[in-house]
């Protein structure tokens, strides 16, 4: 795939000969820097990064399992025009997403109109079956989505993955630009970049918003997993910025349906919990009787509208990669528009035809778990073995209904700084779409990963991915509108 | 704020005050050493493995006993709970865990101290082992700076309880191991020996000028024991701990307006340190009068944590 020339962010299909129109001074910058420069710049940034303690634990390494994302000093450039359409999508699929979990914990319209077949709905591991029937205050079910984009032409975006459950990583996107504007501040003269900070005010009044309706000032707080989950940086960092109380499991108890918090002047009541901790590990009683994280009894006190979980339970029906290729379907059906942004072609291997298609072509093709995230659980064809090609035919045969499978992209590429000098390198792109009472609301931009092996499409930081800070340039008459 | 934060904040306290002393220690004792023969070298790091009480661990743990395994044991064990490594780590680990109620600089120095120790194996030879001690020292002074400019409020009243409870623990642990040597006044003085023991007492904790700018005249044995328990002026003194965690309960009274249980005992206990002089310590024992003291010390760490909703 590495053969095929992929369309590259800076340099579109010119092979590093003419920018693209308005990206001319990043080519000067990464051209005029001295020898060793931006190297120099690079480490400074990581110091910077490990210091601070933004680290991730990677899941199955005991020792020394805290790592820093590698960050990558060249950024990469979206135009005006092109966030324009960018959040108009985002805004269009996360407001079907909302629309469809209401529907499938509520009415199941969309299941009786035949679109969505029924069984993979209802009979999904995803779907939260306490869920049923349960209505979350002001109707907001996924508050917070990462929808992973790809590129792969100068107008093909694509709908990688939507990520309604507990998306992470926008902590990297605010550190990476403080690392840029303190790094490169030059950067920020030669282009209007729109600004990103606000992103911690914005979630916490998308979390007020949402506060179950009470005369009370609402207390929200964040409930981590505790600070040997790999995202725990994130956790302490977002409540810090949002001026919110970071608790754990063991720091709340519900008493007659009503959540509190242990302080040290007593109980204090919560209203709101933007929780990151999984479905399965929020209430013992409902969910996994043996998660020592979460809550007893916070099912029960979420579903007498006593308290907002954010996100809701449940959301895991909407971005399930099984429901994922019925996503064109379902944005359609709830706003009555064509999708701004496609899905990836997808084979669900459930249908036999679907199936045929995909054996005769594992090693071209990418075979993902339905219900599998992180790069984990995954084959790529063209890079695979014969042997994992094996070992994935028979896993398909036995139990089709967990796997779809997409074509290999050409993912676009951004100049990346590796050990040879600046090659290009796969991308892809996180942003964060926030739902409050008042609707969506979108900062302008992202989580940008990269692949740093040459070739690698895998661009997951446990599986050696590092991290881009991703511009959203101001609209030609330098107008910065609020997001 | 959540108890389970004020526990956090309160055992930093704690463990970086344990790792400075512990710092402190292992200085001094090699100071000591490189003074004496080789036989009372030996007696002083088992005199220095019994000031953090580990020495029955040490021996449990089959290793021969030497100078240079001693010194390796208190600075890098990761068997050892009261090593600088295990003290970094508990830190670091308590930090982790309450980074939103740290500054920045708070949480940055007690990393920077950790990542120092992190991947050292070997203590190496002493002077390499004091080259350590005096990067941690550094940074661990950087933490105590930081958490003087923390917003004044309950955050760093916590790390600072934690502290004040441990040095008031280390000062008298200290004491009791060389309580032999302080004798009371009128008792016939030591050799040259016996002087470098009471040097090393006030290298420990850092007062050897100090002594001298109060008392002005020789080193005496009692006066020592004075200093390290009476003199409020001095920081690492059982009075001054005593004041000061008086002091700092007063802040969350001041607060909340309520008091507790943890008020009490605090201030009784400076009551009692303040009707009381060497003279009358002497002649009830010294020994005797530390072990209840470090009993008081300890129960006033159990109501800290009953009162404020995390014991």
């Amino acid at each position: 795939m590495a053969e095929r020339s992929a369309f590259d962010e800076l340099w579109g299909v010119s092979r590093g000969k003419t920018a693209r129109p308005g990206f001319e001074a990043l080519a000067e910058w990464i051209a005029g820097a001295p020898p060793g420069d931006l190297q120099r710049r690079q480490q400074a940034a990581e110091a910077a990064f490990r210091s601070l303690g933004i680290t991730f634990n990677v899941y199955g390494e005991e020792e020394a399992a805290e790592r820093i994302i590698p960050f990558d000093i060249i950024p990469r450039i979206f135009s005006a025009d092109e966030w324009t359409r960018l959040s108009a999508g985002l805004e269009q699929r996360v407001n079907a997403i909302n629309a469809f979990i209401d529907d499938v914990y509520g009415r199941r319209q969309i299941l009786a109109d035949g679109v969505v077949p029924q069984d993979i709905v209802l009979g999904n591991s995803q779907f939260c079956i306490p869920c049923a029937g349960a209505k979350p205050p002001h109707g907001v079910y996924a508050h917070i989505c990462g929808i992973d984009l790809v590129r792969t032409g100068p107008d093909d975006f694509f709908v990688l993955e939507d990520n309604a459950r507990t998306p992470s990583g926008v902590s990297y996107m605010l550190e990476n630009r403080e690392a840029m504007l303190r790094l490169c501040p030059e950067l920020f003269e030669a282009f209007s970049v729109r600004p990103v900070d606000s992103y911690p005010e914005l979630l916490r009044d998308t979390l007020y918003s949402v506060a179950p309706r009470g005369t009370r000032e609402p207390t929200c707080v964040l409930l981590t997993p505790g600070h040997f989950n790999s995202a725990y940086y994130e956790h302490s960092f977002l409540a810090d910025n949002m001026g919110i109380e970071l608790v754990e499991g063991r720091d709340l108890e519900v008493d007659d349906d009503i959540v509190w918090m242990r302080t040290i002047d007593g109980r204090v009541r919560v209203d709101v919990i933007y929780r990151r901790v999984d479905d399965a590990y929020l209430d013992p009683l409902v969910f996994r009787p043996d998660s020592a994280l979460g809550v007893a009894g916070l099912m029960a006190a979420y579903l007498a509208g006593n308290v907002t979980l954010v996100n809701a339970p449940g959301t895991g029906i909407a971005d399930d990669k099984a429901i994922y290729s019925y996503m064109p379907e379902i944005v359609r059906y709830y706003t009555g528009e064509e999708p701004i942004l496609p899905n990836v072609e997808t084979w669900r291997c459930r249908e036999p035809a679907a199936l045929g298609h995909v054996l005769d072509h594992l090693d071209e093709l990418v075979v993902k778990l339905v219900d599998g995230s992180g790069g984990y659980g995954m084959l790529i064809g063209p890079t695979a073995s014969s042997r994992e090609i094996e070992t994935f035919r028979a896993a398909l045969k036995a139990e089709p209904q967990r796997y779809i499978a997409q074509p290999t992209l050409a993912l676009s590429t951004v100049p990346t700084l590796v050990d040879q000098g600046i090659a290009p390198r796969h991308v892809d792109f996180r942003p964060y779409v926030l739902t409050g009472s008042a609707g969506v609301r979108i900062v302008p931009g992202g989580l940008t990963r990269v692949a740093l092996r040459k070739g690698s499409l895998v661009v997951n930081s446990s599986q050696g991915g590092g991290t881009k800070d991703s511009f959203v340039l101001a609209g030609r008459h330098g107008e910065a509108e609020t997001p | 704020m959540l108890s389970r934060t004020a526990a956090h904040l309160y055992w930093i306290g704690r463990y970086m005050e344990r790792a400075e002393f512990t710092c402190r220690l292992i200085e001094a004792t090699i100071r000591l050493t490189a003074l004496g023969d080789h036989e009372s070298g030996d007696r002083a790091w088992r005199s220095a493995l019994s000031v953090v009480g580990v020495q029955a661990d040490f021996d449990r743990g089959g290793e021969a006993f030497s100078a240079a395994a001693v010194r390796r044991y208190l600075t890098l064990s990761e068997d050892n709970s009261g090593s600088i490594r295990a003290c970094l780590a508990g830190a670091r680990d308590n930090a982790r865990a309450a980074r939103t109620a740290l500054s920045v600089e708070v949480w940055q120095a007690i990393n920077r101290a950790w990542l120092i120790i992190r991947d050292r194996s070997r203590p190496g030879n002493p002077q390499a082992t004091l080259n350590l001690i005096e990067e941690l020292k550094a940074e661990i002074r950087g933490f105590e700076g930081a958490v003087g400019r923390m917003l004044r409020s309950e955050g760093c009243w916590f790390i600072e309880l934690g502290a004040v409870v441990e040095r008031g623990d280390n000062t008298a642990r200290l004491l009791d191991v060389k309580y032999y040597l302080l004798l009371p006044p009128g008792q016939e003085v030591g050799g040259a020996l016996d002087r470098d023991q009471w040097t090393t007492i006030l290298q420990i904790v850092s007062a050897k000028t100090a002594y001298r700018h109060i008392y002005r005249g020789p080193l005496q044995p009692w006066l020592v024991a004075d200093f390290l328990i009476f003199r409020h002026e001095m920081p690492r003194s059982l009075a001054a701990s005593a004041g000061e965690s008086v002091e700092l309960l007063g802040h969350f009274a001041a607060l909340s307006g309520r008091q507790g249980p943890a008020d009490r005992l605090a201030r009784q206990r400076l009551d009692r340190i303040e009707d009381l002089d060497i003279v009358t310590v002497f002649q009830g024992g010294l020994h005797e009068w530390l072990h209840t003291y470090i009993g008081e010390n300890a129960a006033l760490d159990g109501a800290i944590a009953r009162q404020f909703r995390f014991g």
